[in-house]
C-alpha cells in the first residue's frame, strides 16, 4: 500500500512540474505584454492583469502543491482541483482578454498571422460552442466513467495529458460562450444559450451520477462529498459565467431609438 | 393606464416573468427544502435515470432562467416597457408549471426524491400539487386578462 502510494506521488510530481511551466510562462508573458501595451498605447486595465494573475494562481494551486498532492488519494480534493483548473481559472483568464492584449502588442506582421490562424477553419470548428462543450463535459464523462481515472493516477503521461485537456477544454468552452476576445465566427445569443444550458445539465447530471457510481477505487464517502462539491461548486462558477453572458446580451440589445 | 411601450412588448413581459418564476421556484426549492429543512435529498436510491436527466436539465435551465429573466426585466425597464401586471402573471404561471412538473413527474413518476421522508407523504404531495395548480390558474388568468397588447403588435 505504502509503496503503491509512493509511486503515485512520484508520478504526480514529474507531471506537476511539467504542468506548472506553461502557467508560469503565461504569467510572465502577460505581464510583459501589459507593460509593453501601456508604453505603446494607453494603460492596459489593471483589473485584467489582476484577473489573469488570479486565474494563473488557481491553475497552479490545482496542478502543484498540497491540494494537487492530496488529489492523488482524495476524490474531494481532486474535485476541488478540477473546479479550479477546468472552470475558475479559465473564467478569470478569459475575462483578462489575453488575445486582444497579444494582438495589440506583437508586431503587425505576426499579429496578421495570428489573426489568420484565429479565422481558420480548424479554429472555427474548435471554438464552436458545441465542439467546445463536447470536449469539455464529454471529456469529463469519459474520465470519470471509464478506467481513465485509474490510469491518470498510474501514468505520468496520462496525468499530464488529462490535466492539460481539462484546462484547455475549460478555457475553450468559456471563450466560446462569452465573447471577450475578438471572435471571427460569432454565434447568436440563442445558440449559445442552448449550448450553455445543455452543458450545465451535462455537468450536473454527471455530478449526481458520480454520487452513486464512484470512479474505480474511490470510496463511497469521498464520492458523495466530491460529487456534491462538483454540483454546487460548478453552479457557483457557472452563475458568474451566466451573468457575464446575459450582461453581454443586455449591452448588445440596447434600444437604438435616437433616430426614431 | 397602459403605457405605449408596454403594448409593444407583451411577449417579453410574459417571458421575463415566466423565466424568473421558474428560476425563483427552483431556487426556493433548493434553498428551503434541500438546504434549510433537509426534507429533499440530493439523491434518492430509487431515482431513475430519466429522473436524473430531467433534474439535470431543469436545474440548469432554471439557473439560467433566474438570471436571464432578470436581465429581460432590466431591458423592459430601460425601454420603459415594463408591464408589471403581465410580468407577475408570467411569474405565477412559470412558478406553478415548474412546481407541478416537479411534484408530479419528477417526484412521483421519476422518483427523483420525495418531498419529505415521512409516513403520510400523500398529504405533502397534495398540498404541493394543489398549490401548483392554484399558481397556474391565477397566473393564466392574469396573462389572459393582459392579452390586449397582442392586437397592437406589428
Amino acid at each position: 500500500m505504502s509503496i503503491d502510494h509512493q509511486t503515485h506521488s512520484v508520478a504526480g510530481d514529474a507531471s506537476s512540474l511539467l504542468l506548472t511551466a506553461p502557467f508560469w510562462f503565461g504569467l510572465i508573458l502577460y505581464i510583459w505584454a501589459a507593460v509593453r501595451f501601456s508604453h505603446l498605447h494607453k494603460v492596459w486595465p489593471i483589473y485584467r492583469s489582476v484577473l489573469w494573475t488570479a486565474g494563473i494562481a488557481c491553475a497552479l494551486i490545482a496542478v502543484a502543491g498540497p491540494l494537487a498532492e492530496k488529489a492523488h488519494t482524495d476524490f474531494t480534493a481532486h474535485m476541488a482541483g478540477h473546479l479550479l483548473l477546468g472552470m475558475l481559472a479559465p473564467l478569470l483568464m478569459v475575462v483578462a482578454a489575453p488575445i486582444t492584449l497579444l494582438l495589440r502588442t506583437i508586431p503587425v506582421r505576426q499579429a496578421r498571422l495570428l489573426t489568420r490562424l484565429l479565422k481558420s477553419r480548424p479554429t472555427r470548428f474548435l471554438t464552436d460552442p458545441v465542439t467546445a462543450s463536447i470536449l469539455n463535459v464529454g471529456g469529463l464523462w469519459i474520465l470519470y466513467t471509464t478506467s481513465l481515472y485509474t490510469l491518470m493516477h498510474e501514468s505520468q503521461l496520462f496525468h499530464f495529458l488529462i490535466h492539460v485537456h481539462v484546462f484547455l477544454a475549460g478555457y475553450l468552452f468559456t471563450a466560446s460562450i462569452m465573447y471577450i476576445d475578438p471572435v471571427s465566427h460569432r454565434r447568436s445569443f440563442l445558440y449559445r444559450t442552448i449550448v450553455l444550458v445543455f452543458t450545465l445539465a451535462g455537468h450536473g447530471i454527471l455530478s449526481k451520477y458520480l454520487y452513486v457510481h464512484p470512479p474505480a477505487g474511490v470510496p463511497a464517502v469521498q464520492a458523495e462529498a466530491g460529487s456534491m462539491l462538483m454540483y454546487y461548486g460548478g453552479d457557483a462558477i457557472d452563475l458568474v459565467l451566466i451573468v457575464v453572458f446575459c450582461f453581454q446580451w443586455y449591452k448588445a440589445a440596447r434600444p437604438r431609438t435616437a433616430l426614431a | 393606464m397602459i403605457d405605449k411601450n408596454q403594448i409593444h412588448y407583451p411577449a417579453r413581459n410574459l417571458w421575463s416573468g415566466f423565466l424568473f418564476g421558474v428560476g425563483f421556484v427552483a431556487f426556493f426549492d433548493e434553498t428551503v427544502f434541500h438546504q434549510l429543512l433537509h426534507w429533499h435529498h440530493f439523491y434518492d436510491k430509487s431515482t431513475t435515470n430519466a429522473g436524473l436527466v430531467s433534474d439535470g436539465f431543469f436545474h440548469a435551465f432554471s439557473w439560467f432562467a433566474t438570471v436571464g429573466g432578470l436581465f429581460l426585466f432590466a431591458d423592459l425597464r430601460r425601454r420603459n416597457a415594463l408591464w408589471l401586471k403581465r410580468w407577475f402573471g408570467g411569474l405565477l404561471l412559470g412558478a406553478g408549471l415548474f412546481q407541478l412538473y416537479d411534484g408530479i413527474i419528477q417526484h412521483k413518476l421519476m422518483r427523483l426524491h420525495q418531498i419529505r421522508y415521512v409516513e403520510n407523504v400523500l398529504l405533502y404531495d397534495l398540498i404541493w400539487n394543489i398549490s401548483a395548480v392554484l399558481l397556474i390558474t391565477i397566473g393564466a388568468f392574469i396573462v389572459i386578462r393582459t392579452r390586449k397588447g397582442d392586437s397592437y403588435e406589428h
